[in-house]
Parts: structure tokens; sequence; C-alpha cells
């Protein structure tokens, strides 16, 4: 016991608080997806999702004492050594791994699967942390650009290579740690409208898609202080919007004349679910209006009827969202919502709390995994982001992805618990 | 400054949140649309499954067509059973298949509907209906079935099944689901996506007792229905059965081509099989039978069956040698220096030689056409001429896939310069007395009778075909069809080559080759027979064959018939031929072919079974099961090694 207390001492309670609300709401969640009113399980029947889930939650706590008790400079000696075993197991699991839902991204050992994707996230942000520890790196200098570029892009690449798109995806959150450390802000911006004109290119006409842009630079122009109202400024933004034109133009031909149609559609139906009313458009469907039907207060718990019966597909999994907007509500998303602005906010506040820059880098991380994955997770059942199969932190279904959060977050919080140690000391 | 970005980030995450917060309330308290009326109705997807579009011949006669069936579904949850033995007894199944299809509806769902019975006919599900009341969990679905009037013609059809597993998982773009039905084989599976049409979805909100409350958001996510397009096919339905009626205790296939259009006007299989057989509820029962049955009847013989082509072969020799320049129509040669025997009495010009049919005038005529090129060194000439015999002969679409609108059709075989150079293991290592065999088809020449049908037509138009097909439109007569099917294909033979090869294809029918019985008045047949050797079963068995086309002007009918084991000469099937024609031609046979058809009919030729190889063990009896290939049949001849002149000169008769 007073092991335990001396581990726990130095853990920041606000965080611990928010990590152990969304363990246990998504606990309850998991279990009224698979609920049946006509067939009552137990939440403790280990052949349910929900039991398992339990399982799972109990291992994590294990975990999380391995990794409070490990001494803190481990994971900073450590980090490329993680790291390298990490890409060592991408590379592996290609050749020897099991291939579930199409793509080739799981350990099987007995009936226990296990996903290094999850936990290649873990690895690479040690590893930036790490590489940016360095004295003298400079994120405005093109080397050490390109290092940083190549330890993400790495795992990232071997994972779109074991088909499993959305979870490199998330290797894009990185951009919010890299912002934070000196990453000049046309960058990301660059890279957001970008993604943008990607999307609105494939669902807006072209022409409307022109005018908008037409429309969008005269605005900036007459918002330009009187001052800077020059005509080579003027030129400046015409040229952004002529390029931002050319860019839509070819994702439009690229996709309409270059692709065959079955994978064309492969890429509309990212972003939007219409074009296969049969698949994900009927996905997307079903979880606004699991989501819509709870009103304000939802229909309480277990009472949900739209996320049972197979309405909603990878109803414990990827679309657990939609339990929690069909049973408890607008106010019950809302507080969902909260908990991870909350989660992320604290992580950064913590972050910059942070000596030794190593923890700042790590924490920062930590905070756009997360954040990253609630955008996506949410934004895709209540139909404003493409449908992309990447879990929501801590409520979700499935080992893997529970484990990985943990470690996660607890590797934060171990060496955040070391900068209020050193206060003592 | 920098420091300040954290700020900005704390920013996107509040403002993300907002937004989404903003998005969450619009969707579950603004907009009620998605918010059902009573939180205890649901929404249900239905599918619209249109009507499969239905097959017709060319004179718009219904061969094709959807009777309405009902597929029983059961929802494995919500059934209750007072007495299950009764109930096994009204719905005709044993209890064990009845424990075995309520546990496969259990794994794939306890709350989903899934199917129970399938295609229960009208007068079946009238029986039950009534007594269905007493049980709950069970639904009737409006389904159809596919139904052949015209009993004919079952193997080019094809028929409409469940769709296999691996077709299941092989789809491009997901379109089937399982249990959904799709065209196996034949034109049903060719023409699959025009006669599918595309299926409808409509969200129906429903309440907790599954009774329909009307669609979901008026209708905005529905897709309707699109209805499958009728096929209508060249195939003259009549002469069709009629064919049918001929072939009665024969093996073999008869083909009729218009020749103008290239439409395939007859395609009989033999042994066949009434197409509804595939269609019941008794699919597999049926399909285990057909399978098992040694006559293969599930093979499709016209475009599947290989043969060596024999004496009909030697009309393409004739025409080819005569562009070459080493024949012309006055040559003569006698029976002297061949090694190959003949029934004629010799001497004869290229009229009388396609008219008897003499064996070693076409070996003097294919050696001068080896020969041609004057090397002297006879290894290097012959590879020289055959590599010209080849490319020539391959204008008249030997040796190629010809394109026709079935799954499956064959290559067959065209022997090339390589061919020999594998067989004889190196280049320049043998010679004309090598290959002589080819002269009179036989030798490693390999065609299907949908090959040998298109040589007729390419005779009957002097010189160019139009590959075969059945489509004659979609949806419409004239609409839809491919480009490939309106390309005239040219042989490079100047049409006045043609002239003595046709006269001599008349004199053939008229006082030649073919039963005397077989020139029917008006008709003006013109035609070949050959022999294809079939030396496992012994000489008394050879392969009847017979091409031609009819009238000989203006030709309106090109034809190939193969009796398979009907002994030496084209007896058997220059009369199958005629009958064709002629009711073709007049609509009706008359007095002499009434008296020639009455013979022909009584002609049994199928092979003892004794004789035939024992079948395989039966596949499973599902539609994953494909059909045979001719590879396994009786019928593929070994390529005959011709390289021993004193076995071949046994082995090699003409007629």
């Amino acid at each position: 016991m007073a092991r335990n207390a001396e581990l726990t001492r130095n853990i920041d309670t606000i965080t611990l608080l928010l990590y152990i609300s969304c363990v246990l709401m998504g606990w309850l969640n998991v279990y009224a997806a698979v609920y049946s009113p006509e067939d009552q399980t137990s939440l403790f029947d280990f052949s349910t999702n929900a039991g398992k889930q339990l399982i799972w939650i109990g291992t994590s706590v294990l975990l999380i004492i391995c990794v409070l008790v490990i001494d803190h400079k481990f994971y900073d000696t450590f980090a490329f050594v993680f790291y390298l075993f990490m890409i060592a197991m991408l590379l592996l699991v290609m050749v020897a791994g099991t291939n579930i839902n199409g793509s080739r991204s799981w350990f099987k050992i007995g009936s226990f699967t296990l996903q290094p994707a999850e936990f290649a996230k873990l690895a690479t942000s040690l590893a930036l942390a790490k590489y940016l520890d360095q004295p003298g790196i400079n994120l405005t200098k093109q080397k050490d650009l390109l290092w940083i570029g190549g330890i993400i892009g790495l795992p990232a690449l071997l994972i779109i290579l074991s088909n499993e798109t959305g979870s490199m995806l998330v290797f894009a959150s990185f951009v919010i740690m890299l912002y934070r450390e000196g990453l000049p802000g046309w960058i990301p911006l660059t890279g957001i409208t970008l993604a943008a004109l990607l999307i609105l290119a494939l669902v807006v006409p072209p022409l409307y898609l022109f005018a908008g842009i037409a429309v969008l630079c005269g605005i900036v122009i007459l918002l330009l202080p009187r001052y800077n109202r020059t005509a080579r400024s003027m030129i400046g933004i015409g040229l952004v919007g002529v390029a931002m034109m050319i860019t839509a133009t070819g994702v439009d031909f690229f996709v309409n004349k270059v692709l065959q149609p079955h994978q064309r559609n492969r890429i509309k139906v990212l972003i939007d679910p219409n074009v296969d009313p049969l698949g994900v458009g009927w996905n997307v469907t079903q979880a606004k209006i699991a989501i819509g039907s709870g009103r304000l207060d939802g229909k309480g718990f277990l009472e949900g009827t739209q996320t049972k019966f197979d309405f909603v597909p990878e109803q414990s999994t990827d679309f657990i969202f939609c339990t929690i907007g069909e049973e408890h509500g607008f106010f019950g998303s809302l507080i969902v919502i909260v908990l991870f602005i909350a989660l992320v906010s604290r992580i950064v506040i913590l972050a910059e709390k942070q000596r030794s820059k190593f923890a700042r880098v790590y924490g920062y991380c930590v905070a756009g995994i997360i954040f990253f994955h609630v955008l996506v997770n949410i934004g895709m059942t209540i139909g404003l982001m493409p449908v992309i199969g990447i879990p929501l932190p801590y409520f979700s279904y499935g080992g893997s992805s529970l484990w990985s959060f943990t470690l996660l977050l607890f590797v934060f919080l171990k060496l955040d618990s070391r900068r209020t140690n050193s206060l003592f000391n | 400054m920098i420091e300040n970005r954290k700020f900005i980030i704390i920013g996107v995450f509040c403002l993300v949140g907002l937004i989404y917060a903003a998005r969450l309330f619009y969707l579950q308290i603004l907009d009620d649309s998605y918010s059902l009326e009573s939180s205890s109705n649901s929404i249900k997807r239905v599918i619209e499954i249109p009507y499969r579009g239905q097959i017709y011949d060319r004179n718009e006669k219904l061969m094709v067509y959807n009777t309405p069936v009902y597929d029983l579904y059961v929802t494995p949850k919500r059934v209750k059973i007072p007495d299950t033995l009764a109930f096994c007894r009204m719905m005709d199944v044993t209890r064990q298949e009845f424990d075995s299809i309520m546990d496969l509806a259990k794994t794939y769902s306890p709350v989903k509907p899934s199917v129970f019975l399938r295609q229960l006919s009208k007068e079946d599900y009238a029986r039950i209906q009534d007594a269905l009341v007493d049980y709950r969990g069970f639904e009737p679905v409006m389904s159809s079935m596919r139904t052949y009037p015209a009993h004919t013609m079952a193997n080019a059809l094809g028929y409409v099944s469940e769709i296999s597993k691996k077709k299941l998982e092989n789809q491009e773009t997901p379109y089937y689901r399982q249990g959904d039905y799709v065209g196996h084989n034949g034109l049903e599976e060719q023409y699959e996506v025009e006669l599918r049409g595309r299926r409808g979805i409509k969200y129906v909100m429903q309440n907790v007792r599954g009774v329909a409350k009307g669609s979901f958001k008026g209708g905005e996510f529905d897709t309707a229905a699109v209805a499958g397009k009728n096929l209508y096919t060249g195939i003259d339905v009549e002469v069709q059965q009629y064919a049918d009626s001929l072939m009665q205790n024969k093996v073999g296939s008869i083909l009729a081509i218009d020749p103008s259009t290239g439409e395939i006007l007859v395609s009989v299989s033999a042994p066949t099989y009434d197409p509804n057989q595939l269609s019941s509820r008794f699919f597999s029962k049926n399909y285990r039978k057909l399978i098992k049955n040694p006559y293969k009847p599930l093979i499709n013989r016209p475009i599947m069956a290989s043969y060596r082509p024999g004496s009909t072969f030697k009309l393409i020799q004739a025409l080819i040698a005569q562009q070459q320049g080493s024949l012309f129509t006055n040559t003569v040669y006698g029976h002297g220096g061949s090694p190959m025997r003949c029934h004629c009495h010799g001497g004869n010009n290229l009229r009388g030689a396609v008219r008897f049919s003499c064996n070693p005038y076409f070996y003097q005529v294919f050696r001068k056409y080896i020969y041609h090129n004057g090397n002297p060194n006879t290894f290097k000439a012959s590879a020289v001429g055959l590599q010209e015999w080849h490319d020539h002969a391959m204008k008249f679409g030997i040796g190629q896939k010809l394109g026709v609108d079935l799954p499956s059709e064959l290559r067959g075989n065209l022997p090339s310069v390589e061919t020999y150079n594998r067989l004889y293991k190196s280049e320049l290592s043998w010679k004309f007395s090598n290959i002589y065999s080819l002269s009179i088809g036989e030798g490693e020449l390999l065609i299907s009778p949908l090959k040998l049908a298109n040589l007729a037509a390419t005779l009957a138009n002097r010189g160019w075909y139009i590959p075969p097909h059945y489509v004659k439109g979609i949806g419409k007569i004239g609409e839809g069809i491919p480009a490939a099917f309106k390309e005239k294909h040219y042989t490079d033979i100047d049409p006045k080559y043609f002239v003595p090869v046709i006269e001599g294809m008349r004199m053939a029918v008229m006082a030649g080759t073919v039963k005397r019985d077989a020139d029917i008045p008006g008709i003006e047949l013109c035609g070949k027979t050959g022999t294809s050797q079939n030396a496992k079963f012994g000489h008394a068995h050879d392969h009847s064959i017979f091409i031609g086309f009819a009238p000989m002007n203006n030709p309106k009918i090109a034809i190939a018939v193969f009796v398979e084991n009907a002994g030496w000469g084209g007896v058997a099937a220059a009369s199958a031929a005629a009958l064709v024609a002629e009711r073709y031609l007049k609509r009706k046979n008359e007095a002499q072919g009434l008296k020639l058809q009455e013979w022909l009919m009584k002609q049994n030729y199928m092979p003892p079974l004794s004789m035939l190889p024992k079948p395989r063990t039966p596949k499973k009896p599902d539609s994953t099961a494909k059909q045979p290939v001719v590879k396994d049949t009786i019928r593929k001849p070994r390529p005959m090694m011709t390289h021993n002149d004193g076995a071949s000169r046994s082995t090699v008769g003409g007629n």
C-alpha cells in the first residue's frame, strides 16, 4: 500500500481522473453496444466484448504499474532502441502477420491478436522527443526537418504498406508538436489548405470551387491593412489563388480521368459516403440516425435501439460514439467532448511545465495523437470527417488500442511525476 | 514568441470541440428528421431486386422469362413453433434438414432474417400460407425464378443460381451479397450486367412490430431499382427445337450461322437437358445428377469441344493454295506418289477433288504449297512454307478465339513452326514428310464446331466473316450490340478462287460423298463431309462431320454438324445439316426431307457406357462447382505422330 502511494504520489490527479472516467465510460458503452434486451448478459461475461474489455482494462492497470515502476531515464535512454524494435516489428508483421479484414497488420498468438501499428505511435513519439532533445536542433533548418520527416515517414510508410491507411494518417498529428517546437507556421497552413482543397475538389463542382477561391482571395485582399494593400501583395495573393485552382483541377483530372471507376469510388466514398449507399454510406447514415435519435438527454443506458441489432456496424469499436449519442443524448456527447478537450489541454499545460525538452516534446506528441483520433473518430460519426477506421481513445473496444493509449499517456505522466519530484529534491 | 503557440494549439482544440458540439446540437436537437417519431421506431433497409431481363429469339419468341416464386425467410430469435414435426411435414423437409437450416441461420444472425426455403412455387405457397400464421418468425418474400418455355438450348443459355463464394469475394466493386442470384455460364453469365439491371435500396421506417411506417426522410436516401434489359438473340427457336429432335440419341453439335450477319441461328449441344431442371428449388439434386451423367450433358459442345477437322479442312487448303499460286482450277493429281489411301477413282481436277474428297490430291496440294518457296533445303523450305500456311489459315479464325459471346470459348490448335520445333526437339529437324497429315485436317489440328461453322459462313460469303455471336440486341433488336460483332474479317483470298471450291461442294452434295437423300430439292446445299478420327474407340466410331451452306448463291444459312461415333463419312452429319437448312429456309420439311428425317431419327449413335471413361467423383452439388471443361472429356484426340509413314498409312483415311 505504501509502495502504491509512493508510486502515485506525484501523478497528476486531474489527468488520472480524466483517464479513469474515459475508460469506465468506454467500458459501459461497449457493454451497451452488445447488450440485447432479449438475451441479457452480465457486464462481467467474459465471452462478450464487454467482458473482454474488462480484461483489457485489468491488464492496462498492470501496464500502468510497470510504467510507473520503471525509472524515467529508461524512456529517454532507450528511445531509439524502442523505435528500431518497432520498425523491425512492422517489417515482421508484413511477413508473418495474419490477414484480418484485408490488412496484414496483426500478430496472432492463439486467440490473442496484437497490432504493432498501434504501438508505433508511442515509439515514434519517444524517438522524436529524443531527437529534438539534442541541442542546436532548429526546425527552420532543412537538414533537421529531413531527419524528422524520416523518423515519422519510415513507420508511416511501413504501416501504409500493410494496408492500414487510418493508422498511417495518425502520424500527421505530429505536426502539432512540431508547430509548438518552432516549425514555420506556413507549413501546417499549406498542409491544411491542400487537404481541404483535395476534399473540396472531389465534392464541389470545379466552377463553384473556382468562384469560391476567387471570392476568398478578394476577401483576404480587402482584409489586408491599408498599408499592406500594395500591387505586389495583391499579385501574390492572386498567384496563390491560381495555384489553388490548378491544384483543384489536377485532383479533379486525376480522379475522374486517370483512375479506374472502382478506384475512383474508393476515394470518393471517403469524402462522400453516399457514393456507396450499400457500404460506407449505410454506416454513416445509420450512425447519424443513431446519434440524432438521442435528442437532448438520450434514450437512457441500454435503451438504445439503433446501435443494437447491427444497424450501426462496428458499433463497439470505431462507431462507439453512436451508442453514447443515442443513449445519453446531447448532454452525454457533450460530456465526452469536454472530457477529451480537457484531457488534451491538460496534457499541453503539463507539457509546457516540463523542464526537459524531451518530456515537453513527448507530451505534445501524446496530446496531438489523442486529439487527432478524437477529431477523426467523432467527426466521422457525425458526418464531418471522411470514414477512416481509427478508434476513439479509451472508449473503443479492443486491447491493442487501449494498451497503446494507456502506455502513451502514462509514460508521459511518469516523466511529469519526475518534474514534481525534483522540486522536493 | 514561440511559447505563445501553446495558446493557439489549445485554441484549436477548443474550436474543434465547439464545432463538434454545434454539429451535435444540430443533429440531436434542431434537425428532428434523424430522431424518429417514437424511440421504438427503427429504419429498415429494403433491397429491391429488379426483374431480370427476359431472353427472346430472333422472331421475338420468348425463350426465358421469370415466374414469381416465394422465398421463405426465418428470423431465429422470433421463431415460435408449437409442433416442429408437423411444421416439417408441412414444409416438406426432414427434421435433420430443418435443424441444419436453423443452425446456419442462427450462426449468421439471430436477429436478422436468413433464407429458410427458396423458390416455393405459387401453389406450394398457397398451401402453407394460412398455416404460417401459427408459426412466428417466418416471413415470405417475393422473388422470381427463371422459366424456359422452349425447353431448349440449356448449354448456351447457362443458368441462374446463388452466387458462389469465390465470385462473391472476387467482386471489384461490392454489388452482390451472400445468397444473391447470379448468372452462371452461357449467356446468363456473359450478359449478367445487362440482364440483372440495378437493384434499388429503400429506407423504410418501421415500428417494433415491423410494420412499415413510410419512407425515411421522404426517400432522400433511396435509389430506385432499374429493371434488367431484355436480351434478343439471333436464335431461331423453332429450328433450334427441330435440330434438338434430330440429335436425339446422338452425341455432338449443330451450329448454324446467318453468314451475312454472323448471328447464330441454331446452337445444339447433344445430349442436353431441360434448362428448367436447374432453376427450381431442386437445383442441387438435378445438378448432381447432370454432373454424374457419363455423357456429360453440361458441356456446351459447340464451343467447348475440340475435334480434328478432318476432310473439311481441305477447303481451306484449296483456297490458300490457289491464292499462293501453287494450285489451279485445272490442276490434276493422281493417286500415285502419295502415302494415303483413297476411295475415289483418282485423276481429279480441283472440283472433282473437293467433290470426292480425294486424299492424295490434297497431299500433293499441301506438298506443293509447303515447297512453293523454292528453298533447296527441304527442312528450311518446310519451315518457311508452314509459317506461311499457319499465318494464312489463322485468317480463317483457326487456332484462336473468335470472340463468341459466351464464357469459356476454346482456342483450339493450329500447329505452327514452334509446335514442331518443340515436338522434334530442335529447329530444322522436320520437314513435309513429318507434317503431311495436316493436308487432310488430321495431325495436330484441333477445332471446335463453332470455328467450322464460321468456316462455312466464310465460304458462303466468299472470303469474309463476322465473328459468330448470339446477341441480336440488348433492350431492343439491333441495339447495344458490341462493335466487334459488326466488323468484317477478311481472309485475303480472292473471291474468284472460291468458285471451283464451291462448285465442288455443290457436286459433293448432289453426287459425291454425301448420302443422296441429303440433296433436298430447292435448297441448293453446298457442303463438305469429314471424318474426325477417334482412334480410342476404333474406326467404327469415328466422328461424322459436315459443313456447308445454302442456297449456293446468296446463302442464308451456314452450318456445321458433328455427330460423334457415327462412323466414317459425313452421312449422318450431312443429313442433319440438310434437314436443318430445309426447315430454316422453307419453314417445313417436304417429302424427301421427311423420309430422310425418319431415317436419321432412328439412328442411335450413343457410345455404349462400357466404352466411356468412368465418371470422376462428382463435385459438391452446389453452384460453386464449375462445369467440366473439355480436357476431361472423351473427345480430345491426342496429336497423331506422323513421322512414321508406315503407321500413318494405316491410320490416315479420308473420305
